[in-house]
């Protein structure tokens, strides 16, 4: 007799998982109700959210994107909806953002800013990307002198002869540097500079008068908006990078009083909020500077911010100094490199690789600063906010145009970021 | 040569870097000196000592048109301070708060806070200082609008506070039987406020002096004997008393006509202010926190929770101590750059040290040399001195090695 215990023969189809533990369930139960606190935020999000999209989103869907003024704004989005309904009236924005972007520069040479934009771009590629071929930084090392021509005009002779100076100072250094080379170093400065200050002004209108030659002239208050902030903060950070190495350098030097000077010039300018030196800039710069000269209020503010800047720069840079083993000094003393060249080949390259976000973080903050120009009067989106608000079409219109400027430095300054994130990925060569 | 020799090289470089500078600025001072001489202007600080002849709408300490252009700078360097204060002490509790919850694994939570940070730190603060003062301004009601049977504003919190385009209105303390205040270099400090700090630093000495001394007892016969008693009373009773003694009560502020008379007004400047920068600088404190939290290594946690802890403790005594040494130094340069942003007050027309000194006096007295060096020395000083304050207490904190 055989036993016969129930056997079962063919496997049973697996169960479902119970509802709770798949899918979107899951998720939020995992996510967000995963214990009492967690529930608590998740239902203290949720209400925070209803009430601001609550508050926001009917303002938005009501926006009226086409009127000549705030009157027809109101009276288009109480035809839409009945009265006593709000709604933005975005088109403060459709009619104005030209000139939040380009400030009072005249509508026929918006070409001018929007070439030197595309030939920035082209200057910025071989610094960025390594593929590219050198040559091209020839023209990166010339464009600050054709930006300024493009976007402030005038003669094209200027430009050209100021660039000479450079090339007087080089070929100083060729010349004399094999016969002395501390007289070479000394000439390859002291030339140039006695070329800007006697040579270069004469020699230009000479030129200019033979051969007339350039764009139309355009004065500083012309400028304004988005514009006006490109212009002050990238040349700003241009400019302040190099004297920010020289500064960290200072700063790390075993010489005692270029070091004292250094830290002094760093915690100096640090320490003072940069709307101080936007006034030392407006009022008191003419004061320093020898009786009856007086320059463009742009250019003297760009002065004030590259210094600004470059105290900050030269933190930045020292702490990527500081990050750099002991080892690679003593490795590039060790392969006989003077302290210029283990400065330019081996410690540079790795303290500026380190300072990488450092260094844009501080673009981002020099960027966002230039709004600060507008407490001295010069045209920066903020200021040309207020003067739009004062016209009588749209005297009450307030968030449309914050929100405009608010979204444009958001877009600007977070791709930035993003950029510099993936720039420290790709450049992270160690191994964690 | 001397460049050539080793032993001189460094100093000769030095003296030749020194003798340039000195020229720098002899030149720089020459032309001073003769630019003032063409205007006919002089140097030096007189008009700290004349008549100001105008007027501030926020004081900490009493201030009239009366008094001297130094008194006006004393009060503007004043309300500075205390803005930084605020905005630093909210800035840190909002940026703590915003940093723990973006580490948060509730994913609602953790994406809002992303956005708040990423969206506030990408627009310029004085967008944000505009942008408040205009919801300030803009949208609260005016005074009179809480008049009336049935008003279109009330009053919240019980009747106490009431918000209103011209500021906020608040009960102010007072006391009817005070002590009286003292006189010293020009400022004058209440005795009652002396009076209560005293008590309640007193009162935690002894408070502290209580645990200190259970804790002892716990070591050495296991059982903590109960304190909450002993505490509460050591902590309330003092400073109850010193209250009742000085006739400690609040006047609450009631609308008389179109305005509110009584109780305290808060300027809608010092308030916009306020807000903005706190909410601005909260967004990098709320990154540096994050990064501390981040940058203390996973085992720590998981050593920890092998030990026993729960999660909380584990974060209190093991990775936010450990934390706190990589926040620090950012905090610092967050303080620092937070005081500096509250000369941007001129956007809102705060008073503080820019708008008094480097503002109203600077534009009366066409004193602009004088004013701005000035504003600048007091502005590095402020800054030297947070640095300093901060950097004692990071060394307190850093890890002690040996």
């Amino acid at each position: 007799m055989t036993d016969t215990s129930y056997v079962r023969l063919a496997m049973l189809a697996p169960q479902k998982p119970p509802a709770s533990e798949v899918g979107a369930v899951r998720w939020v139960r995992e996510n967000l109700f995963s214990g009492w606190l967690n529930s608590f935020l998740s239902l203290a999000a949720i209400y925070v959210l209803f009430q601001i999209l609550s508050g926001i989103g009917p303002w938005f869907l009501n926006s009226v994107w086409n009127a000549s003024s705030l009157e027809e704004c109101r009276q288009i989005i109480a035809e839409a909806n009945g009265p006593g309904v709000k709604g933005a009236c975005f088109a403060v924005v459709n009619e104005r953002w030209l000139q939040i972007i380009f400030g009072f520069y005249p509508r026929e040479l918006y070409w001018r800013p929007i070439l030197t934009m595309v030939l920035m771009l082209v200057a910025l590629a071989p610094v960025l990307f390594s593929r590219l071929p050198r040559a091209m930084l020839w023209f990166s090392f010339a464009f600050p002198a054709v930006a300024f021509w493009l976007l402030w005009g005038g003669s094209v002779w200027l430009p050209i002869t100021i660039l000479l100076g450079f090339a007087v100072g080089f070929v100083a250094f060729r010349v004399i540097a094999p016969l002395n080379g501390l007289l070479g170093i000394i000439a390859a400065i002291v030339l140039p500079i006695l070329y800007w200050l006697y040579l270069c002004g004469p020699l230009e209108q000479a030129i200019h008068a033979a051969v007339p030659l350039g764009l139309r002239q355009l004065a500083s208050d012309d400028f304004g908006g988005f514009l006006l902030s490109s212009v002050i903060g990238v040349s700003g950070i241009a400019f302040s990078l190099p004297l920010g190495v020289l500064l960290a350098l200072g700063r790390q030097s075993d010489l005692f009083i270029v070091k004292t000077c250094c830290v002094a010039f760093i915690e100096g300018f640090r320490g003072v909020p940069l709307i101080t030196l936007l006034f030392v800039a407006s009022l008191l710069l003419k004061y320093f500077l020898p009786p009856g000269s007086d320059f463009d209020v742009i250019l003297r503010v760009i002065i004030m911010v590259t210094i600004f800047s470059a105290a900050y720069m030269a933190e930045v840079i020292r702490g990527g100094l500081a990050a750099l083993p002991r080892g690679q000094y003593e490795a590039a003393d060790a392969l006989g490199l003077d302290y210029w060249r283990a400065q330019r080949l081996i410690i540079m390259p790795q303290a500026l690789k380190v300072s990488i976000p450092g260094i844009v973080g501080n673009f981002i903050g020099l960027f966002k600063d230039t709004t600060l120009v507008s407490f001295i009067s010069l045209q920066d989106p903020l200021q040309l906010v207020s003067s739009i608000r004062a016209n009588t079409e749209w005297n009450g219109v307030y968030w449309e145009l914050f929100i405009f400027v608010g979204a444009l430095f958001f877009i600007f300054c977070f791709s930035m970021s993003r950029y510099s994130m993936y720039l420290e990925n790709k450049l992270k060569t160690d191994h964690r | 040569m001397l460049l050539y020799d080793t032993r001189y090289r460094s100093l000769t470089i030095q003296v030749v870097f020194l003798v340039l500078l000195v020229a720098f600025f002899a030149w720089l001072v020459d032309n001073t000196i003769s630019n003032l001489a063409l205007k006919d202007k002089d140097f030096d600080f007189g008009f700290l000592f004349v008549r100001a002849g105008y007027d501030i709408n926020q004081t900490l300490v009493p201030y009239t048109s009366d008094n001297t252009h130094g008194r006006a700078l004393l009060v503007g360097l004043l309300n500075t301070l205390l803005l930084a204060f605020l905005a630093c002490v909210l800035a840190t509790v909002i940026g703590l708060v915003a940093g723990v919850l973006r580490l948060s694994k509730n994913w609602l939570v953790s994406r809002l806070m992303a956005v708040y940070v990423e969206t506030v730190r990408n627009v310029p603060v004085v967008l944000w200082i505009v942008l408040v003062n205009a919801i300030f301004s803009i949208s609260a009601p005016e005074p009179k609008e809480f008049k009336g049977d049935n008003p279109e504003a009330s009053m919240v919190l019980f009747d106490s506070l009431a918000f209103t385009n011209r500021g906020v209105y608040m009960p102010q303390p007072e006391f009817s039987r005070s002590l009286g205040a003292v006189e010293m270099g020009g400022i004058s400090f209440s005795l009652n406020f002396l009076a209560i700090v005293l008590v309640l630093a007193a009162s935690v000495w002894v408070w502290r002096r209580l645990l200190a001394d259970a804790t002892r007892v716990q070591n050495a016969t296991g059982l903590r004997p109960v304190t909450w008693w002993k505490s509460l009373a050591i902590l309330a009773l003092p400073i109850l008393a010193l209250l009742i003694a000085t006739g400690f009560h609040l006047s609450y502020p009631v609308l008389k006509g179109f305005n509110f008379n009584g109780g305290l007004q808060v300027r809608n400047s010092l308030l916009a202010m306020w807000i903005a920068l706190s909410i601005y600088s909260a967004t990098y404190i709320a990154e540096s926190v994050r990064g501390g939290v981040l940058a203390i290594s996973r085992g720590q946690t998981e050593a920890a929770l092998a030990l026993g802890l729960h999660q909380g403790l584990a974060m209190r005594l093991v990775v936010l101590p450990q934390a706190l040494r990589v926040i620090i130094p950012p905090l610092i340069s967050q303080y620092l750059s937070t005081t500096k942003n509250t000369s941007l007050a001129i956007a809102v027309g705060y008073m503080d040290l820019r708008s008094t000194l480097g503002g109203i006096t600077m534009n009366q007295t066409g004193k602009e040399l004088e004013c701005m060096l000035l504003l600048m020395g007091i502005y590095l000083t402020v800054s030297l001195i947070i640095s300093a304050l901060m950097n004692v207490y990071n060394r307190s904190i850093a890890l002690k090695e040996r």
